[in-house]
C-alpha cells in the first residue's frame, strides 16, 4: 500500500541528513515559543492575578472623572448613598459577577505624637473587600488568617515604608488627621495592627481602614462611597461585564483592571514579544522548509517528468510535494513541542525565585494551556505548507517532455 | 480500423532565428496488438514522433487520432488524463520511483492515476509481477535489482492499467543485448497476453527484426527501412 504520506516520508529519508538539520532549526524555533510563551505568558498571568486579587479588583466603578484625578483623592466625587444603591442592585443581578465592596478613599495626616506625614488611604468593608481581593491579606508582613476580617473598627494597617520611617509597631496608637470635604478639619485615635506591603498600581501604597471610620473621620453623612471594586466570575469577560454596566449606569466610569494598573503596559510588551518571537519561528520555518522543497524539487525533476509522463494529475503532483513540506513540519513541530514542554516543567520543578520591583519571594511556575500548543503546532504547519506550495506548485507545472528530458 | 492514426503531423523547434524540422509530414496507421518499432539515427525525430502519439507534445500541424479520439489538442490536463487512462510509458533509463519498491512502483499507476480499490490493485501488481517474472521481488528497492529486472519491472508498471497502447523510447538503449532481447520477447509474451500495442523506437539495428513492423525515420520523415537497415548495418 501506498500513499501520498508515505512517499512524502520516504523522500524525506531519502536525504537524512539535510531533513534532520531542517527539522532541528523548526524544533529550536518551536521550543523558543513554547519556553517563551510559557515562561512570560506564566509571569504575565502571575502578576496580573496578584495585582487584581491583591489590590485593584476586576473592575472599578466610580463617579465620572474620578479616575482623571486620582491623584488629588477629591472627596467632592463620592457617590452618593441612593446611587450606591442603584450600583449595588444592577451588580446584585448580574450573573458575571462574584462580588462587590465598597471604599471610601482619602488623603489624610498620620501622627505617632512624634512626627507626622501624609498617607493615602483605601477605607474598606473587611468582609465584603476580602471576597474581592481575596489575596489583599497576603501583603499584611504579620501572617493573617484569610477567614478573619484584616481589620477592625478603630484599627488602621499602615504602609510598610511608613511604618519603618515612624517606627511605628503594631499595637501602638497613632493620629489620623483628615480634611473633609467642606474644608474642616477633624483628627481621631486609631491602633495601627498591621504593616502593609506595596504592590504596583493606584492604592498600592494605601493604608487600609475601616470604612464606617473614615465616614466619621470625614463626617460623610450616610453611605457615600468613592468606588466600587468588583470581582469577576473566572471566566467572564471583562469587556462584556463592563459594556453591560456602562448601558445601565450613565454618570458613572467603570473601568477594568487594564485601564488603572501600569501593569497593563509590561502586560502588553509581553504579549507583543511573544508574538515577535513567534513571527521569528514563523520566518525560520518558512525558509528552511522553502529551502528543502526547492532542493527536493530540482533533484526530481525527471522522477516529476515520470510520474507526469505516466499521467499524474498536475493537482496529484502538487499535493505530493505539499505533503511533503507538512511532513516535514510536523516532525519538527512535534519534536519541539515535546521538547519545549520538558523545558517548562523542568522550570516549574526548579522553582525559580524573582523579585518583581517591591515584591519579593515570587515563584515562577510556567503553564501552557493545550489550546496554545495547538495555535503554536497549526502556525508552523500552516507555515510549513505555505512554504512547500509555491515549489510545488513549480513541479507540477513541469512539462513531461522537459521534465524527462533533464539530466 | 487501425488504433493509431497520424496524419500530416509536422513539427519544428525554434532555436533562435532557426527553424529545427524534427517532423515532417508524416502519415501513419498503427493497427491493434502490434509490436511497432521505428528506427532512426540520432536526431532522425523518432523521440519527438513518440511524444507527439503519446500526448506529450502537441504537433505544429496535422492530427493524431488514438482509438477513434483526436489528442492533439487536449489542454495540459486533459492530456495527463488521456495518458494516465490509455497510455502505458516506458523510459530508456527505466525512471522506477527509487522510494517505492518494485511491488509499489508497479502500484502506482493504479493508486495514484485511476483510482483501483485496493484488493483489485493487489491482484492486478501481483499478476503483471508474476507475467515479467519479477513477483519475488515484489518488495526490494529498484537499486537492489539489475538494469534489465528494473525494465521489467517497468514494463509491468505501463501494462498495470490495461493500456491501449504502451510507448517505449528506446527502452533497451541501456541494456546489453541478451537482455535487450529479453526485454522485447516480454513484449511480445505482454502483446500475446494483453493485446497491448507497443511502440518503441531504436538505433540498434539487431533489436528492430524483433517488431512485427518497422518504420525508418530519417531527418523527421518517414523513409523504406530495408534500405535504412542495411544502410545502417555496413557502418557496424
Ligand atoms: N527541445 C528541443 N529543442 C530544439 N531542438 C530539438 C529539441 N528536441 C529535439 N530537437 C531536434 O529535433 C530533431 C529530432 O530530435 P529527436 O530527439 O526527436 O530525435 P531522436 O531520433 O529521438 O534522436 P536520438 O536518437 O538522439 O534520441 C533533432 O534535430 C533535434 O536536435
Ligand atoms: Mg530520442
Amino acid at each position: 500500500m501506498i500513499n501520498i504520506f508515505k512517499i512524502a516520508i520516504r523522500n524525506l529519508m531519502r536525504y537524512k541528513r539535510r531533513t534532520m538539520l531542517t527539522s532541528l532549526l523548526i524544533v529550536i524555533g518551536v521550543c523558543m515559543v513554547v519556553l517563551f510563551s510559557g515562561l512570560a505568558g506564566s509571569f504575565k498571568s502571575m502578576m496580573i492575578g496578584i495585582i487584581t486579587d491583591s489590590s485593584i479588583g476586576h473592575l472599578q466603578i466610580h463617579k465620572k472623572g474620578y479616575v482623571a484625578s486620582i491623584d488629588t483623592l477629591p472627596l467632592n466625587m463620592n457617590l452618593s448613598a441612593e446611587q450606591y444603591k442603584k450600583v449595588a442592585g444592577v451588580l446584585d443581578g448580574k450573573p458575571a459577577i462574584e462580588a462587590y465592596a465598597p471604599r471610601v478613599k482619602f488623603g489624610a495626616m498620620l501622627s505617632n505624637y512624634a512626627e507626622s506625614t501624609s498617607v493615602r488611604l483605601s477605607a474598606i468593608d473587611p468582609v465584603r473587600e476580602q471576597r474581592v481581593c481575596t489575596a489583599l491579606y497576603t501583603r499584611l508582613k504579620n501572617k493573617h488568617d484569610p477567614a478573619e476580617p484584616i481589620l477592625k473598627p478603630g484599627e488602621v494597617i499602615i504602609p510598610e515604608r511608613i511604618a519603618k520611617a515612624m517606627k511605628i509597631k503594631p499595637g501602638a496608637p497613632v493620629v489620623l488627621v483628615a480634611t473633609n470635604k467642606d474644608g474642616s478639619v477633624n483628627g481621631m485615635e486609631y491602633t495601627m495592627t498591621a504593616v502593609i506591603e506595596d504592590i504596583l498600581g493606584p492604592g498600592g501604597k494605601d493604608g487600609y481602614m475601616h470604612i464606617d471610620d473614615a465616614r466619621k473621620l470625614l463626617r460623610i453623612k450616610g453611605g457615600e462611597v468613592t468606588e466600587i471594586v468588583i470581582r469577576a466570575k473566572p471566566d467572564a469577560s471583562f469587556d462584556k461585564v463592563v459594556k453591560g454596566l456602562m448601558a445601565e449606569l450613565p454618570g458613572l466610569e467603570i473601568h477594568t483592571w487594564e485601564k488603572l494598573s501600569p501593569f497593563a503596559n509590561i502586560a502588553g510588551m509581553i504579549d507583543l514579544m511573544i508574538i515577535t518571537v513567534k513571527i521569528i519561528m514563523i520566518a525560520i520555518v518558512l525558509i528552511s522548509v522553502l529551502n528543502v522543497m526547492l532542493m527536493s524539487v530540482f533533484e526530481r525533476i525527471r522522477e516529476i517528468g515520470t510520474i507526469a509522463a505516466m499521467g499524474t494529475l498536475p493537482s496529484r503532483i502538487m499535493g505530493l510535494f505539499v505533503a511533503e513540506g507538512f511532513s516535514l513540519g510536523l516532525l519538527g513541530t512535534v519534536a519541539g513541542l515535546v521538547l519545549g514542554v520538558a523545558g517548562l516543567l523542568l522550570v516549574k520543578a526548579l522553582e525559580i525565585n524573582f523579585e518583581f520591583g517591591r515584591m519579593k519571594g515570587l515563584v515562577l511556575r510556567p503553564e501552557i494551556n493545550v489550546s496554545e500548543l495547538l495555535v503554536i503546532g497549526s502556525i508552523v504547519l500552516l507555515a510549513a505548507v505555505l512554504a512547500a506550495l509555491q515549489p510545488a506548485y513549480k513541479a507540477s507545472r513541469m512539462e513531461p517532455v522537459d521534465a524527462l528530458g533533464h539530466v | 480500423m487501425s488504433l493509431v492514426q497520424l496524419k500530416d503531423i509536422s513539427k519544428s523547434y525554434k532555436l533562435g532565428e532557426v527553424e529545427i524540422p524534427a517532423l515532417s509530414d508524416v502519415t501513419l496507421d498503427i493497427d491493434k496488438g502490434r509490436l511497432v518499432t521505428f528506427i532512426g539515427p540520432s536526431g532522425s525525430g523518432k523521440t519527438t514522433l513518440l511524444n507527439v502519439i503519446g500526448c506529450m507534445d502537441r504537433p505544429d500541424s496535422g492530427s493524431v487520432t488514438i482509438d477513434s479520439r483526436r489528442i492533439d489538442n487536449l489542454d495540459r490536463k486533459g492530456a495527463a488524463r488521456f495518458r494516465g487512462e490509455n497510455l502505458g510509458f516506458i523510459f530508456q533509463s527505466f525512471n522506477l520511483i527509487p522510494v517505492l519498491s518494485v511491488f509499489e512502483n508497479v502500484e502506482y499507476p493504479l493508486m495514484m492515476i485511476q483510482k483501483t480499490p485496493p484488493a483489485e490493485r493487489r491482484e492486478r501488481v501481483m499478476r503483471l509481477l508474476e507475467a515479467v517474472g519479477m513477483a519475488d521481488q515484489a518488495e526490494k528497492r529498484p537499486d537492489r535489482i539489475s538494469g534489465g529486472q528494473r525494465q521489467r519491472v517497468a514494463v509491468a508498471r505501463a501494462l498495470v492499467t490495461n493500456p491501449r497502447l504502451v510507448l517505449a523510447d528506446e527502452p533497451t538503449a541501456n541494456l546489453d543485448k541478451k537482455t535487450a532481447l529479453d526485454v522485447l520477447d516480454l513484449m511480445r509474451a505482454m502483446r500475446d497476453e494483453f493485446g497491448t500495442t507497443f511502440l518503441f523506437s531504436t538505433h540498434d539495428p539487431r533489436i528492430v527484426e524483433h517488431a512485427d513492423v518497422i518504420h525508418g525515420i530519417e531527418d523527421g520523415k518517414l523513409v523504406e527501412h530495408s534500405q535504412f537497415l542495411e544502410g545502417m548495418q555496413s557502418h557496424d
